[in-house]
């Protein structure tokens, strides 16, 4: 597969060295003198030095191929943007991967189709989120092109669904248990599955629908 | 208008006078100077890539946008958002680079593009020397 990746920080050179390994093709790009001198020494020719967000040097990194995979990893939310349309919207590369450094900027993102990110900070949220019981509902995995969430709710003694059967439950439009996790052992969810204190539950809802859905299994709670 | 620099700052002064209702907004509060004393528009300090600020700066409700910050890449970027997010009909970016000034302007951002204006110049000026020597013998 061909790859080219944009910004040769500590992201990009590590991906960078492990597509390396796994035995693709690959141009890193790197702007600043210092970096490029450092990885020129470690990687050769797959490193070109310039400013990726222009188009001439996308162009010699061979962006009109095109690559099969476009990584906009820089330190820069607004460079990321502009090197990934250029890539999808400009040459047509079928994919492209666009890191995401203030969680304040996904929306920009999002807006401009660029719906394939990767956010440390908002990665790292959502592990403390899921160690963090009191929350309530963890958000496992948003899919953004369907507008859906898979998340995760522990049911608690106080909370409505204790005792209730899966179809027993008013549920939010868009929702659906998927399972029941329970001493170690997950069942799918049946409508006459019961929820029980300690229960760990999976369900798939529409975006705007998750806080409904926390309503109706763990009640309103601050 | 959003960037104040030597282009954003003296836009919105000679807007200001022809009782255009401006707001300027710019990262860095020292800006303001640039518009002078008298200033009499609004001026919010924050980077126009947060929407809070755009949205203390009344960007809902505006009939035209300039962005001129000193970065390509965050005109370009702003000036969609601008323009996708908040509907406004009137965008312009301003945008050194000319490849990129022409990749956005096919794709319906407006652009202006100092350095092809001035290699257009350049062009013509040199053309037209060529045309009628400055000196004939």
């Amino acid at each position: 597969m061909y790859i080219i990746v944009a910004g040769g920080g500590k992201v990009g050179s590590n991906v960078t060295r492990s597509l390396l390994e796994m035995g693709h093709e690959v141009t890193l790009i790197e702007q600043r003198p210092d970096r490029f001198a450092r990885l020129e020494e470690e990687f050769g020719p797959v490193v070109m030095r310039g400013d990726a967000t222009e188009i001439s040097v996308l162009e010699r990194a061979g962006i009109a191929r095109p690559p099969e995979l476009l990584l906009a990893v820089t330190g820069d939310d607004e460079d990321n943007l502009v090197i990934s349309q250029i890539g999808k919207e400009g040459y047509g590369v079928a994919k492209a991967i666009a890191r995401v450094n203030d969680p304040r900027n996904q929306t920009h993102f999002d807006l401009l189709g660029i719906t394939q990110t990767i956010c440390s900070t908002t990665s790292i949220l959502g592990l403390v989120e899921h160690e963090v019981p009191e929350h309530g509902l963890v958000r496992l995995l948003e899919l953004q092109k369907e507008g859906l969430e898979i998340v995760e709710v522990q049911i608690e003694k106080s909370s409505p669904a204790a005792g209730s059967r899966v179809g027993g439950l008013s549920l939010p439009g868009g929702s659906r248990i998927i399972s029941v996790f329970r001493h170690g052992r997950t069942e799918l969810a049946e409508p006459g599955t019961v929820m029980r204190p300690g229960d760990q539950v999976l369900a798939i809802v529409s975006n705007d629908s998750a806080p409904e859905l926390r309503k109706a299994l763990l009640g309103s709670r601050p | 208008m959003i960037g104040c620099g030597r282009v954003g700052s003296a836009v919105a002064k000679g807007l200001a006078n022809e009782d255009w209702d401006i707001t300027v907004i710019d990262e860095n509060e020292d800006a303001l100077l640039r518009l002078g004393p008298g200033w009499k528009g609004g001026f919010v300090v924050g980077h126009g890539m947060d929407v809070r600020v755009l949205e203390a700066a009344g960007v809902g409700d505006v009939d035209a946008a300039i962005v001129s910050t000193d970065g390509d890449n965050t005109n370009l970027v702003i000036g969609q958002v601008l323009q996708k997010r908040y509907g406004i009909g009137t965008v312009i970016a301003r945008v050194l680079d000319p490849a990129r000034a022409e990749f956005y302007a096919q794709r319906g951002l407006q652009t202006v593009c100092p350095t092809q204006t001035a290699i257009s110049v350049l062009l013509e000026t040199a053309r037209a020397a060529t045309a009628q020597p400055a000196r004939a013998t």
